[in-house]
């Protein structure tokens, strides 16, 4: 395969990088055509995501060759411009292989919930990874804000699927927060990076290294923190929990593939070559962003402790493990970075199949509360076993490959210096211990209640969380070979 | 110099006058004689400009010299024109709101749109 | 012939207005104005095509040189207006045939056209006049023609609406009529380059300080920039929606160009923006509209009155861009007054489809419209995002380019304002997208009869042009470029 697609992808056809793009919106196409025919409307979703996965990864030859396309001038200075390079093929790889498995996951959930409007759903389903394709391969700032900006409309009647006032309002909560975020900090952001340096193209190194003063930087890398409000740093995380009101399959993709994976790539991307790490660690600009990081992680935890329903508890578990990865790029350094980088994979990874699984607890027996779940790893045995892996593999314990990422943001905490924040992300894995690990001891050590029994959810609902616990246990053996890439990155300057 | 000046006191009473009318009075066609008023003011301002010392009219006559510089009339003229127009507009607008309200009072024509509903008779 | 077109341009319509009253026949009125309008937008391109090397067009009437004969100048800086004015008449031309039918009584449609005419005459001759009392009457002819069309709307509003909007326009137009008169009375002159040429040497003459503070705020008051935007709500809501969309679309920014006109190249730069404090006390009023017209537009609930306080919004940030007095702000302004004037005309064009199919365009009877006319919500939603400034659509470039010229100037107070009306225009859009996509249809919504091509083609015109100049703006740019630096280069006037 590394012959033949290198081939076929050579550095002169950078034409190549569309089709990323191009393949979900083609997608999207055909899922709106087939609009009468449900089966194949579905099938034609999980072949091109099929077909998406396979082509990202075939891009993996080449991503040392600096391949760039450039789309067209835009405005005077900018350019659209789409550039391949280790840490967007990676968050490209990751979203376009979890896209195949959620849509599979999908067809089962959305049949056995009877839910309506399908082809909208798969629709917009395309269309947002198409947004996530275009974030990843962006060549500068500017073709990042078209795409994360789409990314927030496509995503929006997602959240609102339901069509109910609950859905109406957490839709509302979802779309202006990440709006005011974007557009009020983000955006400004921008621009000011921009007439800093006179153009806002990623540059390994740094675009504004040597181009502004310790307090300018500093001010800049706060903005871009929050602006990135898809990473959900508080105070502008209140979105992801409110975003709960959507079927499962959209909080799938929002808390594994699409938005907050593209949040804290972005956080990572702007931190390597926008500021790069170099000047980051010399300055002060990252010790107040590291404090809110590390608050949020906290915070978010002990909220997570707290939340009975599932998908809640789920929720803030997510924004408590975002802020390990912002946590990463404000260590500065080149170990917390790849950390960083490795745990935007290992957490996709294991919360979408936490998710999947919340999802297949919910078909088989309409359970959604952690206080319901006694007993049910018996009746089922499958979900509760991805379920269990995946939730070692977010503690940070092995076999699981969050173990890793977790290992490589102590090291760098320590490389720089900082105790506390080595106290705090222990803390962070006890909590997350205690958030989740509960969960499977109810599953497993707690008698079922009496009633009907009912067995595992239909087998398009059980097949993709087995999987993708399959991939974490895969990561714990794999993590340095999908890390390698990056780490050549970062490490060359 | 404030003797000579007396005419721009004037005129600028006058505007005043013509301007107060407008926005102190309620009757529509009150507010209209205002702004003919206003509207005057500005006429004589400009008349009063192309007065030159000793000038006589602008008509070219035997036997005159000086005369008062004839452009400001002429775009004088433009102006009344303008100024009738936009009376002959305002008063046609008078009677047809008169026939659909009943009355040119305005905060009576504004309590009848808000009893009338937020959206008027169609 | 083509040295005649700078006049041609004017007298067109103006002769097809009382051909439209001869004939006493509505398609003949429709065919009259159909014609004025292609006959102008001909005129304009050709212009166009004549000044884009950075030439200058003059032409004498009636054969009498400057400075004591009236001149038209057709340069890089009335280019964009001839064009923009044009191409919305031709649109409102296609549009209102059978919008005006439905909604003006028969008897009355060829005089709704001959003012129309004259309307379209006012709007040109503005633009293209050297000459200030020449800009006065055109602009009362402007003026005069607006207020009938306005008073034709359904409804008794309707009269009251034109009757506020002709007290407090006749007022400003005396104020300009008073400001040019004191210009007169301290140079002598008319010409608008005889002035730009005499007026430097007057700049401490209190005569002309009076003079030019009298203009300036005559236009603000036909440009309806907060705190004189009274007349717009009503006058721009209660208008027949053809009427709304031209005057919407057209009507202030005439007056805008106008403001810039005579402020760059006629008083001078170094009058307005430096001893006069125009510059702050521009940004300060731009900033308090972009605030309250959005605020405002929050809490409507009639679909046009919505729009037109958005409108309000807008053209605050017009202002803003033109008060920084440098090349980038006046090219941001001219940019979003043309990309606003598109955005704008389609969605009142939008309004009066519903107007037209549903009879009202209250917000509540918009529910369910995605269902029961969603090529009508879709073109809402678009250019809704357009207002917004969503990336890929044409308001993101304007605003682009107006933060651009405010972090260069460092105005972080306006900027601020700005990107907070931007999230108010997120609650206002995303209210009628809300409305119209989650909502059932209500039995009130029963849409009759479909709608005529003629006006959903036009309407989508509008809108595929606002996404067209969102991923391409070389066209609006090259023309905002050639008028800044018509405007602000050396040979301004």
């Amino acid at each position: 395969m590394g012959e033949l697609s290198s081939e076929w992808a050579a550095a002169e056809n950078a034409v190549a990088l569309l089709i990323p793009v191009a393949l979900p919106l083609l997608a999207g196409g055909v899922v709106l055509l087939l609009r009468h025919h449900p089966r194949a409307r579905e099938s034609a979703s999980v072949l091109v995501g099929v077909a998406l996965g396979a082509v990202v990864l075939s891009l993996w030859p080449m991503v040392d060759e600096e391949v760039r396309l450039d789309l067209w001038t835009w405005l005077p200075g900018i350019s659209l411009s789409l550039a391949l390079e280790p840490l967007g093929l990676l968050f490209a790889s990751v979203a376009a292989v979890l896209w195949p498995l959620t849509t599979v996951f999908s067809v089962g959930y959305m049949r056995s919930t009877r839910q309506e409007n399908l082809t909208r759903f798969y629709f917009l389903f395309a269309l947002a990874i198409a947004a996530a394709m275009w974030v990843a391969l962006s060549a500068n700032l500017v073709t990042l804000f078209i795409g994360y900006e789409v990314l927030t409309f496509a995503t929006w009647p997602l959240v609102s699927h339901q069509g109910d006032p609950a859905g109406r309002r957490g839709g509302r909560t979802y779309l202006v927060l990440l709006l005011v975020t974007s557009m009020g900090l983000l955006l400004p952001a921008i621009v000011w990076t921009g007439l800093l340096a006179g153009t806002t193209e990623f540059q390994a190194g740094g675009l504004l290294a040597d181009r502004a003063g310790p307090g300018v930087l500093a001010v800049l890398f706060a903005l871009y923190l929050f602006g990135i409000g898809k990473a959900a740093l508080m105070p502008f995380h209140g979105w992801l929990p409110a975003a709960m009101v959507a079927p499962t399959p959209v909080s799938a993709l929002l808390h594994a593939v699409a938005v907050v994976k593209a949040g804290v790539f972005v956080v990572l991307k702007v931190s390597l070559y926008v500021f790069g790490l170099e000047t980051l660690a010399v300055g002060d600009a990252t010790t107040v962003m590291r404090w809110v990081a590390a608050a949020t992680l906290l915070v978010a935890g002990v909220l997570a402790l707290r939340s009975d329903n599932l998908k809640r508890r789920l929720a803030y578990s997510t924004v408590s493990q975002l802020a390990y990865v912002v946590l990463g790029a404000t260590l500065a350094n080149d170990v917390a970075f790849a950390g960083g980088a490795l745990h935007m994979v290992t957490h996709a990874v294991g919360k979408i199949t936490l998710f999947f699984c919340a999802g297949a607890i919910f078909v088989a027996c309409r359970k959604s509360r952690v206080s319901e779940l006694d007993g049910l790893g018996r009746a089922m045995p499958w979900t509760f076993a991805a379920f269990t892996v995946a939730a070692l593999s977010i503690v940070g314990l092995p076999p699981g490959g969050g173990m890793w990422s977790k290992w490589l943001l102590l090291l760098g905490a320590t490389e720089a210096d900082q105790a506390a924040l080595v106290a705090v992300l222990l803390a962070g894995s006890l909590l997350s211990l205690g958030y989740l690990m509960p969960i499977v001891a109810r599953a497993f050590f707690r008698p079922l209640p009496a009633g009907p029994v009912h067995g595992e959810a239909p087998l398009s609902v059980v097949v993709p969380p087995v999987v993708t616990a399959a991939a974490c246990l895969g990561l714990f053996v794999g993590a340095e070979f999908v890390i390698a890439p990056v780490i050549n990155v970062v490490d060359a300057p | 110099m404030s003797g000579s000046l007396y005419v721009y006191w004037l005129i600028f009473a006058l505007m005043m006058i013509g301007l107060y009318i407008v926005i102190s009075h309620g009757n529509l066609v009150k507010k209209l004689i205002g702004l003919n008023i206003f509207q005057v003011s500005v006429f004589l301002l400009y008349i009063s400009f192309g007065k030159v010392r000793d000038g006589s009219a602008p008509i070219v006559k035997e036997g005159i010299d000086t005369y008062s510089h004839p452009l400001p009339h002429v775009l004088i003229l433009t102006a009344i024109v303008v100024g009738v127009a936009t009376t002959a507009l305002g008063l046609a607008l008078v009677v047809r709101i008169f026939e659909a309200y009943g009355s040119l009072e305005e905060d009576l024509l504004h309590e009848r749109d808000a009893a009338s509903g937020v959206d008027g008779p169609s | 012939m083509t040295a005649e077109l700078p006049a041609l341009q004017v007298v067109i319509p103006l002769l097809c207005a009382p051909l439209c009253l001869l004939f006493r026949s509505r398609t003949a009125a429709w065919l009259m104005f159909l014609l004025a309008a292609l006959a102008s937008l001909g005129c304009a391109v050709l212009m166009a095509g004549q000044v884009a090397g950075g030439d200058m067009l003059r032409y004498e009437m009636g054969g009498w040189e400057p400075p004591v004969g009236i001149e038209y100048v057709i340069a890089g800086f009335n280019v964009p207006l001839l064009l923009l004015v044009s191409t919305i008449a031709v649109v409102v031309a296609v549009y209102g045939r059978r919008s005006l039918e439905s909604e003006i009584s028969s008897s009355r449609i060829p005089l709704l056209y001959a003012c129309l005419c004259l309307n379209l005459t006012g709007l040109l001759g503005i633009v293209s006049t050297g000459d200030v009392f020449n800009a006065f009457v055109f602009l009362e002819i402007a003026s005069l023609s607006s207020y009938a069309l306005i008073a034709m709307g359904k409804g008794r509003r309707a009269l009251l609406a034109a009757f506020q909007y002709l007290v407090i326009g006749t007022v400003g137009a005396v104020f300009i009529l008073i400001g040019v008169g004191l210009t007169y009375a301290v140079t002598g002159s008319l010409n608008m380059a005889d002035l730009a040429a005499r007026l430097p040497d007057a700049y401490g003459n209190r005569a002309l300080t009076a003079g030019a503070v009298f203009v300036f705020v005559g236009f603000a008051v036909k440009m309806a920039v907060f705190p004189l935007h009274g007349w717009l709500p009503d006058a721009y809501a209660e208008a027949p929606s053809a009427v709304s969309t031209f005057l919407a679309a057209t009507g202030t920014k005439v007056a805008i160009y106008a403001f810039m006109r005579f402020a760059f190249t006629v008083f001078g730069a170094a009058l307005v923006f430096e001893r006069l404090p125009l510059d702050r006390i521009g940004l300060s009023l731009a900033s308090l509209a972009m605030l309250v017209g959005a605020a405002a537009a929050c809490f409507q609930t009639d679909l046009k009155y919505l729009l037109a306080w958005s409108s309000v919004a807008h053209v605050g940030y017009i202002v803003a861009g033109y008060s920084l007095a440098t090349v980038d702000g006046v090219q941001a302004s001219y940019l979003h007054l043309i990309n606003h004037a598109v955005i704008k005309g389609s969605l009142f064009a939008a309004a009066g489809i519903l107007m037209l199919r549903l009879g009202s365009v209250r917000l509540e009877a918009l529910s369910g419209l995605g269902r029961t006319m969603p090529w009508t919500f879709g073109a809402i939603a678009v250019a809704g995002l357009g207002l917004v400034g969503v990336p890929l659509t044409a308001g993101f470039v304007s605003k682009w380019a107006l933060a651009t010229a405010l972090i260069d100037e460092g105005q972080g107070l306006v900027l601020a304002a700005m990107l907070v009306s931007s999230l108010l225009a997120v609650v206002y859009t995303g209210r009628i997208i809300e409305i119209g996509w989650f909502r059932e249809p209500s039995g009130s919504t029963a849409a009759a009869g479909t709608t005529p091509v003629s006006m959903g083609v036009a309407t989508w015109a509008l809108v595929l042009a606002s996404l067209y100049f969102g991923v391409d703006p070389r066209l609006p740019a090259s023309l905002a470029d050639a008028a800044a630096s018509a405007l602000l280069g050396p040979g301004g006037g």
